[in-house]
């Protein structure tokens, strides 16, 4: 296993902004290891979740935001729901990723463009238009054999909306979104 | 109509497209017992899994128009069949509670949340505010000779401090509820197991692997049908049922149906408005299984 020289690599500013973003205490983590035990994504993590916890209270900010498994979290809440020292572990993998975006860390592209194309689509519409949501996310990833063999299926049977339902008020949702981009951008 | 049973109700997007058949079912139902379901007016999104994962006071606040939208209606509760609806408005409630948090929430919006109402799941008041009893007196063709396995998925429990509703790792709401139907239920292990979520576009892998796990177990069970009270558990259990057959060379042919459709079918109600005919794999074998009442009785 890789050793990690604490007095080199150890970012403390990173300890305390996940701290304060989250709300959580990530040194009352004690390793039981039981946030591992019930992650149903731990077979596609590239770092396990309770390690995740340990780096982080090292302070290993490159590590952690270049995982893969923080984008692969399916914010199930087992975790949070087990951990026996009360940390909001799924809320700590969400301001992981909440970092890992604003600082450009991307590490699965795909994941983070359907969250965009569904963000895309509440913008636009007030209300996620599922088929052209897909159809974003197909466009930007160039990924045009996603889920195809589906669509006889899906319209045989009317279960997708081939129109959006645009609300009255999607200019007050469309505002949300902006007024949220632009004080991030400060 | 007594005015307790009254709610501000919000569908949730997929109720408009994918899960229509969940959507209307849970009307047709919730209607035959006597609640009273009023549309929250110009609802939008929740902002689902993506909102949250981008950002916890954007996230909150794509709920929050809602909430705020709901305290105009004169009803104590917001109701809604979905949980990730259901987790974003509760959790959204949740953290208002803080003052700093309410601030920053509000100033995103452009008519401010008072936070004053609760939210829960349609399930939650079907056995809270409705009640058992209620149910099973209703009840005018009883699901017998039908074994289910009841698949609840991961959020409509979780958190607990949230949600405060039934328990986070053995829910049993939805047992109760098809117990009194008259189904045969199966104590099903994996009922709060992930099924993959909202990666089956991204990541398809993932979710054939989470929920075949969960289809083969209830197979093996000797389940006739999966139950689920969600749009995204339905839809990778149901829809992609050939997806998961096809990598993992099964050949899964198991009914998924919305606990919904199933308490519709019990209370007699037109199946023209449980939308049945949407669901991709065919649950007529299943619903033929159904003793009549006569018959069952000898």
């Amino acid at each position: 296993m890789e050793c990690i020289r604490l007095d080199s690599s150890i970012n403390s500013g990173f300890i305390d902004q996940v701290a304060r973003e989250s709300e959580q205490d990530p040194y009352l983590c004690y390793q039981c290891g039981n946030c591992t035990a019930g992650c149903p994504n731990n077979f596609v993590y590239d770092i396990p979740v309770h390690r995740i916890m340990r780096l982080l209270q090292a302070g290993q900010k490159e590590t952690i935001l270049g995982s893969h498994s923080i984008w692969l979290c399916a914010t199930c809440e087992s975790c949070t729901t087990r951990c026996p020292n009360n940390i909001d572990v799924a809320r700590i993998m969400d301001v992981l990723r909440h970092m890992a975006r604003r600082e450009g860390y991307v590490t699965e592209k795909r994941v983070k463009q359907f969250n965009d194309s569904f963000l895309h689509s509440v913008q636009k519409h007030g209300r996620v238009f599922e088929l052209g949501t897909v159809m974003r996310f197909v466009a930007r990833t160039g990924r045009f054999w996603t889920d195809v063999e589906l669509g006889p299926k899906v319209l045989a049977r009317g279960k997708m909306a081939t129109r959006a339902h645009n609300i009255q008020g999607k200019e007050q949702v469309s505002k949300i979104i902006n007024r949220f981009l632009g004080d991030e951008r400060k | 109509m007594s005015s307790e049973l009254t709610y501000a109700y919000y569908p949730g997007c997929s109720g408009l497209s994918t899960s229509l058949d969940y959507e209307r079912s849970t009307r047709a139902v919730c209607s035959a017992l006597g609640m009273t379901l009023k549309d929250i007016p110009d609802w939008s999104c929740c902002g689902s899994t993506p909102a949250h994962t981008v950002d916890h006071v954007l996230s909150a606040a794509l709920s929050a128009r809602n909430l705020a939208l709901a305290e105009s209606m004169g009803v104590q509760s917001v109701l809604t069949p979905c949980p990730s609806c259901l987790t974003n408005l509760k959790v959204a409630g949740h953290r208002m509670e803080k003052d700093d948090f309410k601030k920053e929430v509000n100033a995103l919006l452009d008519h401010p949340c008072a936070n004053s109402l609760t939210t829960k799941s349609v399930l939650q008041a079907l056995v809270q505010d409705v009640g058992m009893d209620k149910i099973a007196e209703r009840v005018r063709k009883p699901l017998k000779g039908i074994k289910v396995a009841p698949y609840y998925g991961c959020l409509m429990n979780r958190p607990p401090e949230v949600m405060d509703f039934d328990d986070p790792e053995n829910p049993v709401s939805m047992d109760r509820i098809l117990q009194a139907l008259g189904a045969d239920v199966l104590d099903f292990p994996l009922k709060v197991e992930c099924c993959g979520g909202s990666f089956g576009v991204a990541r398809k892998d993932v979710v054939v692997h989470l929920s075949g796990k969960l289809l083969g177990l209830a197979r093996d069970m000797g389940a006739d049908a999966v139950v689920t009270a969600c749009p995204l558990c339905q839809m990778n259990l149901d829809l992609r049922q050939s997806q998961i057959n096809a990598h993992l060379k099964e050949t899964f042919n198991l009914p998924v149906f919305y606990y919904t459709q199933l308490a519709g079918v019990a209370l007699g109600l037109d199946p023209d408005h449980l939308l049945l005919k949407k669901l991709v794999v065919k649950p007529w074998k299943v619903l033929h299984k159904i003793q009549e009442p006569e018959a069952a009785a000898v």
